[in-house]
C-alpha cells in the first residue's frame, strides 16, 4: 500500500493524496458537506492539479462502490478458478438474525457448513476477508463461497 | 382596517417601495458579480456612492432602517467569520503558521499605519487603516481557489493557514483598535484593552471548555430553533460587549468562535442567507456616507496602498510558500490570492466612522478595496502567467 498523506484545509475539509505506482500523484478533497474532489496533479508543476473532477455525495459513493465491488469479485473469480463446482452467493442478515452481534468464528460457519466468507458488505464499505472476530450487524451482506449446499445450510443458518 | 395601520400605512408604502428596489438593484449587482466571477462587495459600495448623498440619485431611504441593518449586517459577517474555521483548525493553524503569520501582519498592517500617519491622520485612523491594509478576504479568497479548481494545490492550505492565523489575530486586534477608538488618555485606554483581553481570553476559555456542551444542546433542535437561538446569542453578545467598551463585532464574532460540531456547520449554512441579506445592507450603508465628490482625491493614496500592499502580500505568500515546500509557481498563485481584501477591510474602516479622520478614512478605504477585491481575483488568475515573467526561461504550458 503506497503511503497516504493527510493535509486539513481549513473550512473546506481534508485532502488525502499518494502516489500511484506508476508514479503519478493523486489526491481527493473531502468536503465538510460530503462533496469530494478527485485531484490529479501535474508532473509538470507538481504543486498544481492538471484535473480536478467534482464529485457530489452520490457520484462520490457509486466510484467507492465500483472500486469497492471490482476488488471483491476479482478476489472471488480468482477462487472460483483455482476449484471446479465451487460455488458464490450474497447473504443478507436480516434484522431478527440470531448471528446479529456474533462473530463469524461464534458461529463455526466454515467448521459447521464448509462456507467461507470472503467479504462482508456493510452500507457503502466493504470488508474484504473479514477476521474471524468480525461480528455482524443487521442488513450485512456476506458474501459466502463454498458447495451449493453448505450455502444453503449458511443462509439458512443466517436466517435463524 | 384597524386605525393603527391605517396612520403608518403612507410612510410605510414609501419605504417599502423604496427598500424593496433598493434590493432589487443589489440583486442584479450580486448576480454580474457572480457572472465576472468576483465579490459583490465593490459593486455594492459603487451602488451606494451612487444612490447615496450627493449621487445621481439621492433616495432617502428610511434611516433608522438601514442603519440598525447596517450594525446587524457587521455583527452577521464577524459571526460567519468567527464560524468558518473549528476550534481544532484554529489551533492547528496557529501551529504551522505562527511565524507567517507574524510576517503577514507587519509587512501589511504597517504600510497602511505608515500611510494614515504620513496623510497626517490622528494615531487611531492610522491604526485602523494598518488594519484595513492587513487582513486578506478570506470569502473572497476562498470563493476564488474553488472557481478556479484550486483548493487541491498543494499552496491551497498555506493560504487558508494564514486566513486563518490573521481570523485568530482580529480577536486580539479588535478590541484593542475599539478602545483606542474611544480614545481617552493613555492609563483609560490600557485598562480598556485589558478588560478587553481578559474578556476575549476568558471567553475563548469558556469556549474551548463549555462550548461543545452548549453546541450539542443547540444542535438538537429544528433548524427554525437553531437559527433563531443562534441569532439572538449574537446579538445578545454584540450588546454586553458593546457595554463593556469592546466593541459590538467582538461579541459576534467570539459566538462564532465558540460553537463547535454539528451546530457549527449548521449555523453557519443558516446564517448564510441572512448574513448576505445584511451584510448588503452595510456595504451599502457604508458607501451612503461617503461623498462621491471625495472619492478621486482618496483614490491616488488608495491605489498607490494597494500597489505597495498587493506587493507585501506577494511577499508573505511567496515566503510562506517557500517555508512548506512549494515551487516557484505555487508561491507566485499563493501570493497573488492573498492581495485581495473585501468585506472585513469595510467592517474595520467602519468603526472609525465616529473619528475626525472617520470620512476620510472611509473613502479611502473604500476606493482601496474597491482596487484589491477586483485586482487580487485577476492577479490569482493569471498568477502563471505571472511566474512566466518572473522566470521567462520555464516553460509555459497550453491549457
Amino acid at each position: 500500500m503506497p503511503e497516504v498523506t493527510e493535509t486539513h484545509l481549513p473550512g473546506v475539509g481534508v485532502r488525502h493524496d499518494f502516489t500511484t505506482a506508476s508514479g503519478q500523484r493523486l489526491g481527493v478533497i473531502a468536503h465538510r458537506g460530503g462533496r469530494r474532489e478527485v485531484l490529479v496533479y501535474d508532473s509538470d508543476d507538481p504543486d498544481a492539479c492538471r484535473t480536478v473532477m467534482q464529485l457530489d455525495v452520490d457520484d462520490s459513493r457509486t466510484l467507492a462502490e465500483v472500486l469497492g465491488a471490482s476488488r471483491v469479485s476479482e478476489a472471488v473469480a480468482a477462487v472460483q478458478q483455482r476449484i471446479e463446482g465451487l460455488s458464490i452467493d450474497w447473504i443478507t442478515v436480516p434484522g431478527g438474525s440470531t448471528f446479529v452481534g456474533r462473530t463469524i468464528a461464534d458461529g463455526e460457519i466454515r467448521t459447521r457448513t464448509g462456507v467461507s466468507i470472503v467479504a462482508v458488505i456493510r452500507g457503502t464499505d466493504t470488508t474484504p476477508a473479514p477476521p474471524p472476530t468480525f461480528a455482524f450487524a443487521p442488513g450485512d451482506v456476506a458474501v459466502a463461497v463454498g458447495t451449493p449446499s453448505g450455502l444453503d445450510a449458511v443462509r439458512a443458518m443466517l436466517a435463524s | 382596517m384597524s386605525p393603527l395601520l391605517a396612520a403608518v400605512e403612507s410612510h410605510t408604502a414609501t419605504a417599502f417601495i423604496e427598500i424593496g428596489l433598493l434590493a432589487l438593484v443589489l440583486s442584479a449587482l450580486a448576480r454580474l458579480a457572480s457572472a465576472l466571477g468576483i465579490t459583490a462587495v465593490p459593486f455594492y459600495l459603487v451602488a451606494g456612492l451612487a444612490l447615496g448623498e450627493g449621487g445621481l440619485v439621492d433616495l432617502s431611504v428610511s434611516e433608522d432602517f438601514v442603519a440598525l441593518g447596517a450594525e446587524i449586517g457587521v455583527l452577521l459577517l464577524l459571526l460567519a467569520l468567527g464560524l468558518e474555521y473549528t476550534a481544532a483548525e484554529l489551533r492547528h493553524g496557529l501551529g504551522t503558521s505562527a511565524v507567517p503569520g507574524v510576517v503577514d501582519g507587519l509587512a501589511n498592517a504597517l504600510p497602511g499605519l505608515a500611510a494614515g500617519l504620513l496623510l497626517g491622520w490622528s494615531v487611531p485612523a492610522a491604526v485602523l487603516l494598518g488594519g484595513v491594509t492587513w487582513v486578506s478576504s478570506s470569502g473572497v479568497i476562498s470563493k476564488v481557489l474553488a472557481d478556479l479548481d484550486r483548493l487541491g494545490y498543494r499552496e491551497t492550505p498555506v493560504i487558508l493557514n494564514l486566513l486563518v492565523i490573521e481570523d485568530l489575530a482580529m480577536a486580539v486586534y479588535l478590541p484593542v483598535v475599539a478602545a483606542v477608538v474611544v480614545g481617552a488618555d493613555a492609563l483609560a485606554t490600557a485598562s480598556t484593552v485589558s478588560v478587553a483581553l481578559v474578556t476575549v481570553g476568558a471567553v475563548l476559555w469558556a469556549a474551548t471548555r463549555f462550548g461543545s456542551a452548549v453546541s450539542a444542546r443547540l444542535s438538537q433542535g429544528s433548524n427554525e430553533a437553531l437559527v433563531l437561538a443562534v441569532f439572538g446569542l449574537t446579538l445578545a453578545a454584540g450588546g454586553v460587549a458593546q457595554q463593556l467598551q469592546i466593541s459590538a463585532a467582538i461579541g459576534a464574532f467570539l459566538v462564532g468562535l465558540a460553537l463547535s460540531g454539528p451546530a457549527q456547520e449548521r449555523a453557519s449554512t443558516l446564517i448564510e442567507p441572512l448574513r448576505d441579506l445584511f451584510a448588503a445592507i452595510f456595504f451599502l450603508f457604508f458607501s451612503f456616507q461617503i461623498d462621491p465628490g471625495d472619492l478621486p482625491g482618496a483614490l491616488v493614496p488608495a491605489v498607490a496602498l494597494a500597489v505597495v500592499t498587493s506587493a507585501t502580500k506577494l511577499g508573505t505568500g511567496w515566503l510562506a510558500a517557500a517555508r512548506a515546500g512549494i515551487a516557484t509557481r505555487g508561491r507566485v498563485r499563493a501570493g497573488t490570492a492573498l492581495m485581495a481584501r473585501g468585506e472585513f477591510s469595510v467592517v474595520i474602516a467602519s468603526l472609525g466612522s465616529g473619528l475626525a479622520d472617520g470620512p476620510e478614512l472611509g473613502t479611502t478605504a473604500a476606493a482601496y478595496v474597491l482596487v484589491t477585491a477586483v485586482a487580487g481575483p485577476i492577479a490569482t488568475k493569471n498568477a502563471d502567467r505571472l511566474s512566466a515573467l518572473f522566470a521567462p526561461s520555464g516553460r509555459r504550458r497550453g491549457t
